[in-house]
């Protein structure tokens, strides 16, 4: 029998049954996902409005009675004409910063997810790589993207690598989490109807790691997302993050918050995407 | 189901030792403990808290294997999960993330079998879980819990049961409601049932005989038969020689072994607490 490890273990059956499972968490609380929009009654959401209401309508007054140059702050009027006006202008580069974020995510999560469902089933392993995942998620990926570039040109090459080297290791450390909450009782369970290690990995470590890999996937994307127009900024030519560039130094003001409005809703949906795939797969945690 | 053949046990438990290796050592859990339990026999194990019943039920479960001694099942040593045992665990140990459906068809999942939907359905209806199959283990009560849990184990129809502690979380209106569904399901299904618990009452009240075991290193201290005719219905709990024989067997547990005669009896022998 594989799973020599647990041979000579017995789940200390006095405690209480959550009590064996690890509820200590990575990077991030579950409760990030579970307690997000959803849950509000009709009234919360009206009164969600109004606040935007008032500080979008209060802006536009402000601006308009202390005659703020638009330079200085743009109407947010102004802000969404321009979006509509210029949708042509940014769209490209839309396009351009999903495709580095989607490559360089897909790349990094898959690694993240392969490498802590591996590494957690080998504790040594797993001691000796844990401070150079620390050092990976410490050290601002940012810094690479010139030496990248120096290697890789200037195309989606530098850029790609660098969301992939910042969404991976996220998603990696809150999915390893995920992997060590191991509930003896669970692959007990397994096991005395006959289990291999392949079906106990399957049918019970994969879904009891599911709530983290959900958390982890969500803050892997909007780190890439972050890195992803970062290393626009840096790396020019074009992307959401360079046009940020451009609009400011043409200093086109209704454009330039017009790109940080479309940043804004990017990370929206990603934050209630992810948060619908655990209430559709994780909410049993809750 | 096997067995049947003259004398052969069921279920033999032959001479088990185990040692557990820890970090200060090896640790004698089971000492040279011998059972024989017969077909269709509902047979209990009492016992101070950690003199190894957990680790004598695992073994007889095929879940890790013995320093010394065998099991058998039906004659054949039982070195692994075995498909004629099922086992019940004292939290009723459901996935949270499967329905109780979901639940019960775990084992056939494993196993790559086809569920039997009418058996399934019967026992659903048989322990009043009908109607529930789609709710959560978090929508169910504690005693609705561990019935699911039940299910499960005789899902696959298995002829020997093995039950550790199933109702030690369980108030004691749901335990004697269960003990009641218990013996009602062992009196329809004549499964070979080994049941685990620290409630000598529920011992007396389900089964063929006791087994009492002696604080760690368990050994085999004393077999008691219980006489009540079946069915038993909770009145007998309230007979005086029902009473008498409790006392028996907690006196047998508490005296012993030297190492009891203290106030918390058998408390100094464990880490965990009572149950
Ligand atoms: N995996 C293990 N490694 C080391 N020691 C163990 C292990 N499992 C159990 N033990 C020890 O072996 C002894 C017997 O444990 P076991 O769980 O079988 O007792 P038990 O009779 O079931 O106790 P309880 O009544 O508290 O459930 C205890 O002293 C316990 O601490
Ligand atoms: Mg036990």
């Amino acid at each position: 029998m594989a799973d020599a490890h647990l041979k000579d273990e017995i789940p200390d059956f006095q405690k209480q049954p959550g009590a064996a499972v690890d509820q200590s968490v990575g990077v991030t609380n579950w409760s990030a996902l579970t307690s997000g929009p959803g849950r509000r009654t009709a009234m919360e959401i009206v009164a969600i409005i109004l606040v935007a209401v008032v500080i979008i309508g209060g802006a536009e007054v402000l601006i308009d009675v202390f005659d703020v140059e638009q330079y200085v702050l743009p109407r947010p009027s102004e802000i969404v004409t321009a979006l509509v006006s210029d949708f042509g202008l940014i769209w490209p580069h839309l396009l351009d910063t999903l495709f580095e974020l989607f490559s360089g995510y897909a790349i990094g999560a898959s690694i993240g997810i392969i490498l802590a469902a591996v590494i957690t089933q080998f504790p040594f392993a797993e001691k000796i790589i844990a401070p150079y995942i620390l050092l990976l998620i410490t050290t601002p990926m940012l810094a690479l993207v010139p030496l990248l570039m120096y290697n890789m040109g200037f195309g989606y090459g530098p850029r790609i690598t660098v969301v992939a080297l910042a969404s991976g290791p996220m998603v990696m450390i809150n999915a390893a989490t995920g992997f060590r909450r191991t509930d003896l009782a669970k692959i007990a369970l397994a096991r005395s109807f006959g289990a291999s290690t392949l079906q106990i990995f399957l049918k019970i470590r994969i879904p009891m790691a599911m709530p983290m890999i959900i958390v982890g996937l969500m803050i892997g994307a909007i780190f890439g997302l972050l890195t992803a127009v970062g290393a626009e900024m840096v790396g020019g030519g074009f992307g959401l993050g360079n046009r940020l560039q451009v609009f400011a130094a043409n200093i086109q003001m209704p454009q330039f918050f017009a790109v940080v409005l479309v940043l804004a809703i990017l990370g929206i949906l990603i934050y209630v995407g992810f948060f619908l795939i655990g209430k559709k797969w994780a909410s049993w945690q809750s | 189901m096997g067995g049947n053949e003259a004398g052969r046990p069921k279920l033999a438990v032959e001479g088990a030792t185990k040692f557990y290796d820890t970090k200060s050592g090896p640790l004698h859990a089971l000492d040279n403990f011998s059972i024989d339990v017969r077909d269709g026999e509902f047979v209990c194990v009492v016992g101070p808290s950690g003199c190894g019943k957990t680790t004598l039920l695992w073994s007889m479960a095929g879940l890790h294997s013995l320093t010394s001694g065998q099991v058998l099942l039906d004659g054949e040593v039982v070195n692994g999960p075995h498909p004629q045992i099922g086992m019940v665990f004292q939290e009723a140990n459901l996935l949270p993330w499967r329905s109780l459906i979901r639940n019960i068809h775990l084992p056939f999942e494993i196993k790559g079998k086809q569920p039997d939907a009418n058996w399934i359905t019967h026992l659903l209806e048989r322990v009043g879980l009908g109607g529930f199959e789609h709710k959560y283990p978090r929508e169910l009560s504690g005693g609705m819990q561990q019935r699911a849990s039940i299910v499960r184990a005789l899902s696959f129809n298995p002829s020997v049961l093995l039950m550790d502690e199933p109702f030690g979380a369980l108030d004691a209106f749901t335990r004697d409601e269960m003990n009641m569904m218990v013996e009602q399901i062992w009196l329809e299904t004549r499964k070979t049932i080994v049941f685990i618990t620290h409630n000598i009452a529920e011992a007396v009240f389900l089964s063929d005989r006791i087994f009492v075991m002696s604080a760690r290193p368990g050994r085999l201290a004393r077999t008691f038969e219980v006489p009540y005719a079946r069915p038993r219905t909770l009145d007998v709990m309230a007979e005086r020689d029902f009473f008498e024989m409790v006392n028996e067997i907690k006196a047998e547990i508490h005296h012993g072994t030297p190492a009891a005669q203290t106030p918390a009896a058998g408390g100094q022998q464990t880490v965990r607490a009572h149950g």
